[in-house]
This record gives structure tokens, C-alpha cells and sequence, in this order.
């Protein structure tokens, strides 16, 4: 599927390849085309060539800051492109990597924080009020 | 140093003043403690007021009169319950019988002293008392220890089993949703897909089945002389199927008739768990080496891969619970975390050892060592 000048493009970042197969079929049939990498490098490629209007992040991935550093260099590099942070809540894993404090939170600056498994109408209805916003 | 802070209760007040004496000066050195330990020594008169100091101070030790005015000291004694790691008490009476003795030690006291005493005995009594209490500390602790790896344990278990239903049940509610319409067909990888996960999750709570028989001791071991080199083959063929699938070659290396007191099914584990990771994490067309041989009375079992190889930081952690090398070479290979915990326990049961080495890029050996002895001489003993 190529991306059509009027089609609204997604980037879709995780390493859990059921959750982007879930969220990339579910995006599609509402008309979004979506771009999926596994890796922040594979996502770095991406975002090399294409600017998304809108990326879906996980913040743990294999390095354990990989997330971190992709969220801050997206930011950095496409100011205006909102960002869904979608990552496991550290009361479930018992680990602790998630983004618990409001400094880490400013710090990344996403838009939008979703504890996993995700609601996907909740998924939804961010990306479309953010979608929204922008315009 | 270390205080003790110790109650004294007794109507004598003499009596208290005394043993206050003789407890403050002294010191004590015991080995389990690096710090010398002294002696903080309140008095009460009376059960009541013995029982408001305990409240408000906590004592370490309490050394406790057996005659008290309005309440015996056994009765106080039966009115504090407390853990043996937090209150040591030591009773003193003047009417010393057995039978006092007896009674008082059953209500919780750890020692007795019979009045009068003199300074030296009761330093004595005091010290098997705190080192009694110290040790009690120390079992205590490594229990919260021992729980807190318990519960990370289960936590990270929690998580692992979670993370295959949470796929599948994505899965499942695009597949209720209809999102790609009523036909089957358009859903073939999403099935194939919670299919693997399903199996993923199956492997994990067998090895975990495994983990805790380990552990428990619960499996009753049949140690019997066996044909390691069958063991072996029938390993190679549980792992055949997938290695056919990649071109990738399992080699035996073994002397046909190698024989080994072991338990079949547990060596069979060790093997099952080696050679699937030796394939696993393979290239395609690699190979895998299986030798067998014997050094001295011990077994070596060693598997070879030419496969993506371990880093030394991964080699030096592979061998715990849930660790597994995540990055881009092994993002789609499923594994339970586990095997290579089990693999090393089993070994242990064998007094044995495990080993890797490898090099990133080329391929990994992983060798365990088996004690070969008859039941008779290696008891079934698990640690």
C-alpha cells in the first residue's frame, strides 16, 4: 500500500509484533495508512524519508531507553507531530521502566500516555482529537 | 556498638539495681556480629509497669521475676506474645524447681535463673540469650529476603503469562469485531499468529511445572543406568522438525553404548533445552554438535551452534529465571526464560556445573557436567 497525498499517515513503534499487527489492521480499515517498525532504528529509517502525522510509541523497547531517545528525537525533529506513548504500567510488571514521574513525563513530552493492554476506541478517540487539534 | 536495650522486672528493687550494674559495664563479642554488642538496662517493679516499658521501649531482653506482687511473671510472660526474633526473656525465681523451669520455658521464656546468682552467671545466661536473639534476627531477615525474590519471581511470572493473552485477545476481539469482514481467510495470520503465542504460553508453564518439581523436590528421581547416547537421539528428534525447517544440521558425537547412572527424564531435559536453543538461535543451514564424554567421573554433555553467539555480560546472566537476550536478532524467537534455569538446577542435583562459551557472531558451547554414581553412593539429596 503506497501513502495517497490526503491519506492521514501513523507510525506505529513497538517491539511486540502482535501489537503492531493489532494496531496496524485496526487503523486501516478507518482509512489511516500506517507505517510499523519493530526497532528504534527501524524507526529512525522511517522518519529519515517520511513524516508521520501522528506516532504511537511504546517506551520499552530491547534498549532499555530506546523508546526515550526516539520519543525526544521525533519531538525534536517534527515539533508539530503528536505523540501516544503506549507502554506497559510498572504495578503490573513489577520492573521498573515506565514513565511514573511528572518530570520524566515534561521531559518526553508526548501528548498522550496510555497504560497497556490499551482500549483501542480510547486509542481511537486520542488519535482523532489530536488529529483535530492540529488542523 | 550494638544496644541491647533490656527491661528488668522485679519488686526487689535491689535485685534490679544489681543486674543494672552488672549488665551496664559488660560488652559482649559474639562472631556473627561485627560490632561489640553493651547493655541500655531500665527496672519495673511490677507487671503493670513492666507491661507499659514493653510497649513504649520494645526491649531487646527481658529479664523477668518469677514472683511478682500482684501478678507472677509467668502470667505477665503468657500476656506478651511476641516473635522469638523480637523479645528475648530470661525468668529468674528464688523458688528454683524443675518444674518452674519447665513451665516458664513453655510459655516463652528462652532461659532461667536461679536466685541468688552470681554476676558472672547471669552475663552468661544473658549472652546465649542475645546470641539466641541475634541468630533469630538473621533467619528473619534472610526470610524477607528469600520472599522478596519470591514475589519478583512471581511478578515477572505474572507479566510473561499476561503478555501472550493480551495478544491473543487482541486477536481475538478484531477477529469479533469482524474488522476485515466476514471471511476467514483474511484472518489466517492473526490465527497462526495467537496459535504460536498459545504455544509459547504452554512451553512456559511446563517448564515452570518442571522449575517448582525441581525445587520442591516433589519428583521422586529414578536414577537408573541408561543409554545416554539413546537419551541423546531422542532428543535430537524432538528438536528435528524445526531444524529441518531451517537446514540446520544436529550432529550426535558419542560413543553408541556411553552408559550413565542418571534419571533418563531429567538428562532428557538438559538436552531437550540445549539442543532447542542451539537451533533456536541458529542461522539458516547452521550446524549443531551434540558430544557426549566421559572425564574422569563425571559426564560431559556439550552443545555446539554456529548461531548469533552471546556477548560475555549476556553469557554471565543467561543461566538465571526470565532472562532472556532481547535485540534485534532474537525479537521473534519465543522462549519461556526458563530452560537454562532448569538446566543449571538439574545439574546441581548431579553435582555438576554448568558453562558457556561463545563469541557474538559465531556460535555459542554449552557444556554440563554430570557426577556419574550409582544411587547408592549419590543420595537422593536436593538442595
Amino acid at each position: 500500500m503506497f501513502a495517497n497525498p490526503t491519506q492521514i499517515t501513523i507510525l506505529v513503534v513497538d517491539d511486540d509484533t502482535d501489537f503492531l499487527l493489532q494496531v496496524k489492521t485496526r487503523l486501516e480499515v478507518l482509512g489511516y495508512y500506517v507505517l510499523t517498525a519493530e526497532s528504534r532504528q527501524a524507526a529512525e529509517e522511517l522518519l529519515a524519508q517520511t513524516r508521520p502525522d501522528l506516532a504511537i510509541l511504546d517506551l520499552m523497547m530491547e534498549e532499555m531507553d530506546g523508546g526515550f531517545a526516539l520519543a525526544y528525537h521525533l519531538k525534536k525533529l517534527y515539533p508539530s507531530v503528536p505523540v501516544i506513548i503506549c507502554t506497559a504500567v510498572a504495578s503490573e510488571t513489577g520492573i521498573n521502566f515506565d514513565t511514573a514521574t511528572n518530570e520524566e513525563r515534561s521531559w518526553i513530552k508526548a501528548e498522550v500516555f496510555l497504560a497497556k493492554p490499551i482500549r483501542f476506541e480510547q486509542l481511537v478517540r486520542e488519535i482523532e482529537r489530536l488529529l483535530k487539534d492540529k488542523n | 556498638m550494638q544496644i541491647i536495650r533490656t527491661l528488668v522486672v522485679d519488686d526487689e528493687l535491689g535485685m534490679c539495681l544489681v543486674i543494672q550494674k552488672a549488665l551496664q559495664r559488660f560488652t559482649l563479642e559474639l562472631p556473627e556480629v561485627a560490632e561489640p554488642i553493651g547493655f541500655a538496662v531500665t527496672i519495673a517493679d511490677s507487671a503493670e509497669a513492666a507491661l507499659e516499658k514493653i510497649g513504649a521501649e520494645r526491649p531487646d531482653l527481658l529479664l523477668l521475676d518469677y514472683k511478682l506482687p500482684a501478678q507472677s511473671g509467668l502470667d505477665l510472660l503468657e500476656q506478651i506474645r511476641y516473635p522469638e526474633s523480637e523479645m528475648v526473656v530470661i525468668m529468674m525465681t528464688a523458688y528454683a524447681s524443675f518444674e518452674t523451669a519447665v513451665t516458664a520455658i513453655k510459655k516463652g521464656a528462652f532461659d532461667f535463673l536461679a536466685k541468688p546468682f552470681e554476676p558472672e552467671e547471669l552475663r552468661k545466661t544473658v549472652k546465649k540469650a542475645v546470641q539466641n536473639l541475634i541468630l533469630a534476627r538473621q533467619i528473619r531477615k534472610l526470610e524477607q529476603e528469600k520472599h522478596q525474590v519470591r514475589f519478583q519471581f512471581i511478578s515477572i511470572l505474572a507479566h510473561e503469562l499476561k503478555s501472550p493473552i493480551n495478544a491473543v485477545e487482541g486477536y481475538l476481539n478484531i477477529m469479533h469485531d469482524r474488522v476485515l469482514g466476514s471471511d476467514l481467510e483474511a484472518y489466517q495470520e492473526m490465527v497462526d499468529r495467537s496459535l504460536t503465542r498459545i504455544n509459547g504460553m504452554k512451553k512456559m508453564i511446563s517448564d515452570l511445572l518442571d522449575l517448582t518439581r525441581l525445587e520442591s523436590g516433589q519428583k521422586k528421581r529414578e536414577i537408573a543406568l541408561n543409554n545416554l547416547a539413546k537419551v541423546a537421539q531422542t532428543a535430537i528428534e524432538t528438536a528435528l522438525p524445526v531444524a529441518q525447517e531451517e537446514e540446520i544440521s544436529v550432529t550426535l558425537h558419542a560413543d553408541d553404548e556411553m552408559q550413565m547412572w542418571c534419571d533418563a527424564s531429567e538428562v532428557e531435559i538438559i538436552l531437550n533445552n540445549l539442543i532447542s536453543n542451539a537451533v533456536k538461535y541458529n542461522h539458516r543451514q547452521g550446524k549443531v554438535d551434540v558430544f557426549l564424554q566421559r572425564d574422569g567421573e563425571f559426564v560431559e554433555i556439550a552443545v555446539s551452534d554456529t548461531g548469533i553467539g552471546l556477548s560475555p555480560e549476556e553469557c554471565a546472566q543467561i543461566f538465571q529465571e526470565f532472562v532472556r537476550i532481547k535485540n534485534e536478532k532474537t525479537r521473534h524467537i519465543l522462549g519461556s526464560g526458563l530452560g537454562l534455569s532448569i538446566v543449571k538446577r538439574i545439574a546441581l542435583l548431579y553435582q555438576g556445573s554448568v558453562q558457556v562459551e561463545s563469541e557474538p557472531g559465531k556460535g555459542s558451547t554449552f557444556r554440563v557436567r554430570l557426577k556419574d554414581s550409582p544411587p547408592n553412593i549419590n543420595p537422593d539429596k536436593r538442595g
